[in-house]
C-alpha cells in the first residue's frame, strides 16, 4: 500500500511517500501564501524522487490553513446561529465570551427557539418547529449562507438539530449547515462554540478542499484525498469540508503520530524541537493524550481533542543573551540561517551554542569559537535543564519512558534525562509530522451518559457506538480496537448515571473508501 | 443601611475566590460569571451590605442552585429561575424580601445572589451558611445551630415551582427537595428556609463573599507579578501548604448520589519522595501523607494548579496536573462538636477523630 503524507506547516510543506511501512521518499519545500502552489512543488519533488508517478493508494494533508483562518481573522463567513433550548440557558445567548473583534466578523444572525433535551433525553419543551421555518425565511432573506445548530444535551438527543436541518434544506436550499452533535461533546458553550467556528470556516474549507483536490490532479495522481484532524485520524476530503474544525491542531498530533511510527514506540514523550518552540507531549497507544481542559482556538473557548502539549520558548532559532544568562523564548525563526552566527550573521542563537558545544555540525564553526566556555557550558546546562523540566511535567507517572526526539532543533536534546529510559532518535526526524499524516486512521468517538446499565454493559455499548462510526467514516471494521476510554460517574444523578468517553481506531479499508 | 457596589473586576475576584473555596466541589464558577458580566455591561450592579446592618427582622433569602454540575454545563444556568425562586417564597410568606445571600460561598453558588442582586436591586449579604462547598443540606451554619429547615422554594425554567412547606428533619428535606429537581431535569434554582436577619448574624458564617473576593484578588496580583500565587493564598489567608506533588491516579465512582474517588500524588519540590493520597465527596475530605491522616474536613483543603494557582475541581482533577494541596481554616462553628457531627470527617463516613492542621500549627 502506497500513501503520500503532506503537511504544509507555516514555514515548511513536506512530503513523503511511504511505501507499507518504510519511508521512500520525503521532501522539505518551503510554504508559499498561497499553499496550494507549495503543495504542489512538494508533491513534483516528491515524484521526481520516485522516478515516475507510482499507483498510490491514498493521499492524506495535514493543514493548519483553518486553524490560522481563526487566528489571524481571515477568510471568515457570517454566520446564523440557531440555539434551540428556551426556556433553559436563555440568558448566555450564541457568541457569548467571544473577542469581541471575532464576535463582530463571525456573527451574522441570532436566533433562539424553544427545544432541547434534558440529561435523560426527555424534551425540555417541545421544539418550535413553526418558529424554525419563520427563522429559516430570515435566513433566507438575509443572504447568509452557513448556519450553525446547537440544541441544549444534543449530544444525547439530536433529534431538534436535524428537524432544524430538514426545515433549513427546504426553505433555503443551498446553506451550509452545521450540527453541533456532529461536532461534539456535552458541555453546550464550547461545542456551539465549535459549530459556530466550524460554520464561518464552511466557504474556505470548501475552496480549499477543491485547490488540493486540484494540486493531486496536476500531479497526476489518482487516489483518495483524506485530511488529518487534531485526534491522528482522517476524513475523506469530501466529508471534511463539511468539518474543517476538525482539523485544528492536527500538526502537533501528526508530529507526534510520526515519532511514534518512525521509533516503533508506542508509549512515549515525544518532544518535536522547531525553530521557535518545542513542543512536548505523551503517546499512550500510539496516539496523543488529549487535554482535558478548556482549548482556545483564537480565543474561543471549546471543549475539543487537542492534544496535551506544553510548548517551551526553546528552539534551533532561540536567541541567547549573556547576562543575565537567557535561552528564548525570543527567537529568529525561520530567519535562522540567515541571523544565527554560524550562519555569517550576529545573533547569537541556540543553534550557535550547539554547535560550539560540538553537539552539532552546522555552518561554519570558527565563527563561534570566540565564545566562553564557561557560556557555552553554562547555556547548554540552561537548555538540557529546560526540556528535562518539561519532560517530566508531561510525564503521566513516575514509571520511566522512552523519549522520542523530532523536528529540526533535535540536537538540543540532552542523551540522557532522569526519568527517561532511553532518548530516541529517528531517520526522518526533521519530517516526522508528513509521515504522521500518511498514517493517519479512521476514528469513531461516543461521549454520552448511559442510565441504568451496569458499567460493562454501558462501556459496551459505548464501544459499539464508536465502532459504527468509525465504520461509516471509512475504517475497515476488522482492525477497530479501543483507544481510550473514561468513565465518570455523574454526582447527584439518580440511577447510576455512567458519562461514558470511549474511542476507537482502525486502519482505513482498503479500497472501501467509497469516493474521493 | 450602607452597601458597596461590586466593581465588574471584583466580580472576576469573586468568581476566582469562590473557585478555591469550593474545595472541588459546588461547581465552576464560571457561568455565572458570564451572567454577571452581561449584566455589568447592561448596567446593573451588585450592592454588597455588611451583615452587622441587618435588622434583626429583617427577611434574608437563601438561594443555590440544586443540581449535577454536569447538568449545568448544557442547561446553562439563568438567572431567570434564580429571580423566580426568591418571588415564589415572597408570594407564600406574603412578605418581601429586605437581602439575599448565599447557602454556599464555594463554587457556582456564591454568584447566584449576585445574579439575583444585579436583576432585582436586592442587597447581598457579605456572608453564607458554609464558608466553603458541602455536598448536603444539612451541612450548614443554620442547621448546627438547629434553625427551621422549611419552607423551601425550588423553580426551573418551565416555571414550574414547587413549595416543601414542611420537613420532617434536613435528612427529608434534602430527599424531597432532591427528588423534585431531578424530575425537573437535575437542574433547579432554591430558595431555602428564609432567615431573620437576626438569625444571619447570628448563626451565619459572615464575611466570606468578601474572603472571596481578596483570595481572587491575591491570585490575580501574584499572578500579575509573577509571584507565587499559592504562597500568596497562604500568606494572606493564614493557610498552610500540605503537599506539592502531580497527580498519578484517579479513581471515581458515584455511591448514594455522590461522586466519591481518591487521587494519588506523587511529590514534587520538597515533597519528591512522598505520596499523597486525596479523597472526595464531591469536596476533598480528607488527605493522607504517606499512609497517614494530615488534613481532613471542615479544614478546607483546596486543590490548586501550581502554577496559575487556580481551582482544580474534583470533576476537572486529571492525570499529569502539577497541584498544590493546601489548607485554609474553617469557620470556628464548624469546629465545634456539634459542627464536627453535622460536617466532620464521621460525617462523609471516615473513622477519624478531626484534627485541624491548623491546632498542630497553634
Amino acid at each position: 500500500m502506497n500513501r503520500i503524507g503532506i503537511d504544509v506547516g507555516g514555514t515548511n510543506t513536506d512530503a513523503v511517500l511511504l511505501e507499507d511501512d518504510r519511508v521512500q521518499h520525503a521532501v522539505k519545500t518551503p510554504t508559499t501564501a498561497d499553499v496550494m502552489s507549495g503543495i504542489r512543488t512538494a508533491l513534483a519533488r516528491l515524484l521526481r524522487q520516485a522516478g515516475g508517478t507510482p499507483a498510490v493508494d491514498a493521499v492524506m494533508i495535514g493543514t493548519t490553513h483553518f486553524t490560522n483562518a481563526v487566528v489571524q481573522r481571515r477568510h471568515l463567513a457570517k454566520v446564523a446561529a440557531v440555539r434551540i433550548g428556551l426556556p433553559a440557558s436563555a440568558s448566555l445567548p450564541p457568541f457569548i465570551d467571544w473577542p469581541e473583534d471575532l464576535a463582530d466578523l463571525v456573527r451574522g444572525q441570532v436566533h433562539m427557539l424553544e427545544g432541547g433535551h434534558e440529561y435523560d433525553g426527555r424534551p425540555i419543551v417541545p421544539f418550535d418547529a413553526a418558529g424554525m421555518r419563520e427563522v429559516a425565511r430570515r435566513i433566507r432573506d438575509s443572504g447568509i449562507d452557513s448556519v450553525a445548530v446547537a440544541s441544549v444535551f444534543s449530544p444525547l438527543n439530536g433529534s431538534c438539530e436535524l428537524e432544524a436541518e430538514t426545515i433549513l434544506r427546504e426553505i433555503c436550499p443551498g446553506v451550509a449547515i452545521t450540527l453541533s452533535h456532529r461536532l461534539g461533546r456535552l458541555g453546550l458553550l464550547e461545542r456551539e462554540n465549535v459549530t459556530l467556528l466550524n460554520a464561518c470556516l464552511r466557504d474556505l474549507a470548501r475552496s480549499t478542499t477543491r485547490a488540493f483536490v486540484d494540486a493531486l490532479v496536476a500531479s497526476g495522481i489518482r487516489a483518495p484525498l483524506y485530511l488529518t484532524q487534531n485526534d491522528g485520524t482522517v476524513m475523506l476530503a469530501s466529508e471534511a469540508d463539511a468539518y474543517p474544525v476538525y482539523s485544528f491542531a492536527s500538526g502537533p498530533t501528526n508530529s507526534m503520530r510520526g515519532a511514534a511510527f518512525l521509533s516503533k514506540r508506542e508509549d512515549a514523550i515525544v518532544v518535536d524541537v522547531g525553530g521557535t518552540t518545542s513542543d512536548i507531549g505523551s503517546l499512550r497507544h500510539g496516539f496523543p493524550r488529549d487535554a482535558n481542559g478548556v482549548a482556545e482556538v483564537g480565543g474561543v473557548r471549546t471543549l475539543f481533542r487537542m492534544p496535551d502539549l506544553l510548548s517551551l520558548g526553546l528552539g534551533g532559532g532561540s536567541l541567547v543573551t549573556e547576562t543575565p544568562l537567557a535561552v528564548g523564548p525570543r527567537s529568529v525563526g525561520y530567519l535562522l540561517t540567515e541571523q544565527g552566527r554560524v550562519f555569517g550573521g550576529d545573533q547569537l542563537t541556540a543553534t550557535d551554542v550547539a554547535v560550539a558545544a560540538n553537539l552539532v555540525e552546522l555552518g561554519d564553526r570558527r565563527r563561534v569559537a570566540t565564545l566562553s566556555p564557561a557560556l557555552v557550558r553554562a547555556c547548554v546546562a540552561r537548555m538540557h535543564a529546560m526540556i528535562e523540566e518539561g519532560v517530566d511535567r508531561m510525564k503521566a507517572d513516575a514509571s520511566p519512558v522512552p523519549l522520542i526526539v523530532v523536528g529540526g532543533g533535535s540536537f538540543l536534546v540532552p542523551d540522557q534525562i532522569p526519568g527517561i529510559s532511553e532518548v530516541v532518535h529517528v531517520p526522518h526526524q526533521a519530517v516526522a509530522n508528513a509521515v504522521g499524516a500518511a498514517i493517519a486512521q479512521v476514528s469513531g468517538e461516543v461521549d454520552q451518559v448511559f442510565q441504568d446499565l451496569s458499567r460493562d454493559r454501558a462501556l459496551a455499548e459505548a464501544q459499539r457506538l464508536a465502532e459504527a462510526k468509525a465504520t461509516r467514516a471509512g475504517a475497515d471494521p476488522t482492525t477497530l480496537a479501543v483507544v481510550e476510554v473514561e468513565d465518570l460517574p455523574l454526582a447527584y444523578l439518580p440511577g447510576n448515571s455512567l458519562r461514558v468517553r470511549l474511542r476507537v481506531v482502525g486502519d482505513i479499508a482498503r479500497g472501501g473508501a467509497p469516493r474521493s | 443601611m450602607t452597601t458597596t457596589s461590586l466593581s465588574a473586576r471584583q466580580i472576576e475576584s469573586l468568581a476566582l475566590g469562590a473557585w478555591i473555596l469550593g474545595t472541588g466541589g459546588g461547581g465552576s464558577p464560571y457561568h455565572g460569571l458570564l451572567n454577571l458580566r452581561r449584566l455589568y455591561k447592561e448596567g446593573a450592579r451588585v450592592r454588597l451590605m455588611d451583615p452587622a446592618d441587618l435588622a434583626d427582622d429583617a427577611a434574608v433569602a437563601v438561594v443555590s442552585t440544586m443540581g449535577a454540575p454536569l447538568v449545568m454545563q448544557e442547561r446553562v444556568v439563568d438567572p431567570g429561575p434564580m429571580v423566580e425562586s426568591i418571588r415564589a417564597m415572597e408570594a407564600y410568606l406574603g412578605r418581601p424580601f429586605d437581602a439575599v445571600m448565599a447557602v454556599e460561598i464555594g463554587g457556582s453558588n456564591a454568584l447566584q445572589p449576585c445574579q439575583i442582586g444585579a436583576v432585582t436591586g436586592l442587597p447581598v449579604v457579605d456572608g453564607d451558611a458554609m464558608g466553603r462547598a458541602f455536598p448536603e443540606a444539612q451541612m450548614t451554619s443554620f442547621a448546627i445551630h438547629d434553625l427551621p429547615m422549611a419552607p423551601l422554594t425550588l423553580v426551573d425554567v418551565r416555571d414550574n415551582a414547587v413549595i416543601v412547606a414542611r420537613a420532617a428533619s434536613w435528612k427529608w428535606m434534602e430527599r424531597l427537595s432532591r427528588k423534585a429537581c431531578v424530575e425537573v431535569g437535575s437542574i433547579a434554582a432554591t430558595c431555602k428556609a428564609p432567615r431573620t436577619g437576626r438569625e444571619v448574624k447570628e448563626c451565619g458564617i459572615l464575611y466570606t463573599v468578601s474572603k472571596a473576593i481578596r483570595i481572587g484578588e491575591t491570585v490575580q496580583a501574584a499572578q500579575a507579578a509573577h509571584r507565587d500565587p499559592i504562597q500568596a493564598v497562604i500568606d494572606g489567608e493564614g493557610g498552610r501548604l500540605i503537599f506539592r506533588g502531580k497527580i498519578r491516579d484517579v479513581e471515581r465512582r458515584t455511591t448514594e448520589g455522590f461522586l466519591r474517588g481518591t487521587a494519588t500524588l506523587d511529590g514534587l519540590d520538597g515533597d519528591r519522595g512522598r505520596s499523597f493520597r486525596l479523597a472526595f465527596q464531591n469536596e476533598f475530605a480528607v488527605g493522607w501523607l504517606d499512609g497517614r491522616p494530615v488534613v481532613m474536613t471542615p479544614d478546607l483543603i483546596c486543590v490548586m494548579d501550581a502554577i496559575s494557582g487556580e481551582a482544580i475541581g474534583t470533576e476537572t482533577l486529571r492525570y499529569g496536573q502539577r497541584v498544590a494541596v493546601v489548607a485554609l481554616p474553617a469557620p470556628p462553628i464548624l469546629l465545634t462538636p456539634k459542627g464536627l457531627a453535622h460536617v466532620g470527617p464521621r460525617a462523609f463516613g471516615y473513622d477519624l477523630d478531626f484534627r485541624s492542621v491548623f491546632a498542630e500549627a497553634r
